[in-house]
């Protein structure tokens, strides 16, 4: 099973190691990620394995927005399922 | 394999577009509640609604949180309450009505619909109490949808009921005047009623369909609109129409993977998807806004019959491959008071109750959420009732009337329903009357249409 994990927002140091560090403590693999960054915008998207996930997705997904809530940014983490049926036939 | 531009456009139409999931509506048959004393019947109606639907609204949050996509309401639709109702010695319609409300809320679901009678050709056991219970159902409970059917291409329209449905309106308004006349915006009056519908007010479980289900309704107006915003003012309409074809394809897809979710998870078959293009009062969340798109300086101005149909026709074409069952009503709405722009036009006056009725027979529904002024004759708004049904037969297709009589109020002054329902202004009737016709009766034959074997 895996999931898409979006940051958005002001770059600084450390979003990508604080996001992926969460990723590590729930047994989250990170398969993929790609990122940019737009004038000071950072924007990042990453794929990850939620099979081995030691919390329920639901709660990973809360910690996911809490911990963009403390830092200024926007996380979203979605079932791929969503994006799946959205863009392949 | 998914790329980032997809992954962000995905995001952007929920994020910003409004994308949403509107509705699942789990359908439940009480053909098996039946029982002739009235207080056995609530019993098993309450104790049957709350074992089936127990985890509806759970579940439904858990999907809302795992996919990121918001699922706005989650509703019932129950076996038409007068089929129920039938085999009582007392028909007390308002205590059904009071034990589904104590249903409802236990389930805490938004709504429940199918306090509902199908009289296209008459009058059967139950019926005539049914609606007559109507407007002090509506009052005394907060969730529960009524909805009648008084006509179809096969049957006619049942002129009896029609006169009928025209004073229940109004009772329905004068009994919760105190509260907005919040009742008949709960009351919908239907020609050529689907069964698998699982929109609000006009659900209903259909006899036909199995002893539960789950059926799902997608949304998405914001989505078409900023699909269009994009393409600019050079496309022409075949262009257009190609982009909303995608454009629905996206929003179905998603509500099939919603509704095929629920169904596994709570064990239940999966029913419909319903294409239906659902407006909120939030800005960007318009119908008309996606026809000043296409090129209206404001919806209800000449073109607008013609650009709703297009818009209609191409949401059903993107949608129908997107979705392995589609049904219910599936089409754009066009609800006044629930429509941000609808109720700009409205309050402007570009859009009137005439180009509406045209409209209507382009779209998927009817006269939707339309205030009307608070001393309408009931013979006036049955008259409206018999329009609406005779554009639904003749044209094979789901007609219907939503109209809230504004009691104490007039023409320009407003109603605001909160939430969902929205807020617009009374809007102006032509009165000259109708009662004589409306008075006679009897049934209008079905149509040469009919007649298709």
């Amino acid at each position: 099973m895996r999931a898409v994990i979006t940051v958005v927002g002001k770059d600084a140091v450390g979003i990508l190691a604080k996001v992926s560090g969460r990723c590590s403590e729930h047994r989250v693999n990170v398969t993929e990620v790609t990122q940019s960054i737009l004038q000071d915008m950072f924007c990042m998207i990453m794929m990850v394995d939620i099979s081995a996930c030691d919390i329920p997705f639901t709660a990973l997904v809360d910690e996911m927005a809490a911990l963009g809530q403390a830092n200024g940014l926007v996380i979203h983490c979605m079932h791929e399922d969503i994006f799946n049926a959205m863009h392949t036939i | 394999m998914l790329n980032a531009k997809d992954i962000l456009e995905t995001i952007t139409m929920i994020q910003e577009e409004h994308l949403d999931v509107r509705t699942i509506t789990m359908g439940i048959s009480l053909l098996d509640c039946c029982d002739s004393n009235i207080d056995t019947l609530c019993r098993k109606v309450y104790d049957k609604i709350t074992r089936c639907a127990k985890d509806l609204v759970r579940t439904g949050e858990a999907i809302e949180k795992e996919l990121g996509i918001p699922i706005v309401n989650k509703r019932i639709s129950i076996t038409p309450a007068a089929m129920v109702l039938a085999g009582c010695e007392n028909r007390d319609a308002v205590k059904l009505a009071l034990a589904l409300e104590r249903a409802a809320t236990t389930c805490g679901v938004n709504f429940l619909g199918g306090f509902s009678a199908l009289v296209h050709k008459g009058f059967s056991a139950g019926d005539r109490e049914l609606i007559e219970a109507i407007p002090e159902a509506l009052s005394v409970t907060d969730h529960i949808c009524a909805s009648v059917n008084v006509g179809s291409t096969k049957a006619g329209i049942n002129m009896d009921a029609v006169a009928l449905m025209g004073r229940i309106v109004r009772q329905a308004a004068e009994l919760t005047a105190d509260r907005g006349c919040i009742g008949p915006a709960k009351l919908v009056v239907l020609c050529n009623a689907p069964e698998d519908n699982p929109f609000m007010a006009g659900a209903f479980h259909g006899v036909g369909e199995p002893d539960c289900v789950i059926n799902a309704g997608v949304s998405g107006p914001g989505v078409v609109r900023a699909a269009l915003a994009k393409a600019g003012p050079d496309k022409d309409l075949g262009e257009i129409a190609e982009i909303i074809k995608k454009t629905a394809f996206k929003i179905t897809r998603m509500g099939q993977l919603v509704a095929q979710e629920a169904s596994s998870r709570l064990g239940v078959p999966f029913g419909i998807v319903d294409l239906s293009l659902a407006p909120t009062p939030a800005v960007g969340d318009s119908v008309a806004y996606i026809l000043e798109e296409i090129g209206l300086a404001e919806c209800g101005g000449h073109g607008t019959t013609a650009a709703l149909a297009m818009l209609n026709d191409a949401v059903k074409k993107g949608g129908v491959m997107a979705s392995s069952h589609v049904g219910g009503l599936s089409g754009a709405f066009i609800p006044v008071t629930e429509d941000a722009g609808m109720i700009a036009a409205a309050r402007s006056g570009c859009l009137r109750i005439e180009k509406l009725e045209a409209m209507t027979s382009v779209c998927s529904v009817g006269l939707d959420m339309i205030n009307i002024p608070g001393d309408t004759p009931a013979e006036v708004i049955s008259a409206i009732i018999a329009d609406e049904a005779a554009i639904g037969m003749v044209n094979s297709k789901t007609t219907a009337v939503r109209v809230i009589p504004a009691i104490g109020k007039m023409v320009g002054e407003e109603l605001n329903f909160g939430g969902l329902l929205g807020e617009g202004p009374v809007m102006p009737l032509n009165t000259a009357s109708p009662a004589v016709f409306i008075n006679r009766g009897g049934r209008i034959p079905a149509p040469m249409q009919s007649l298709k074997n």
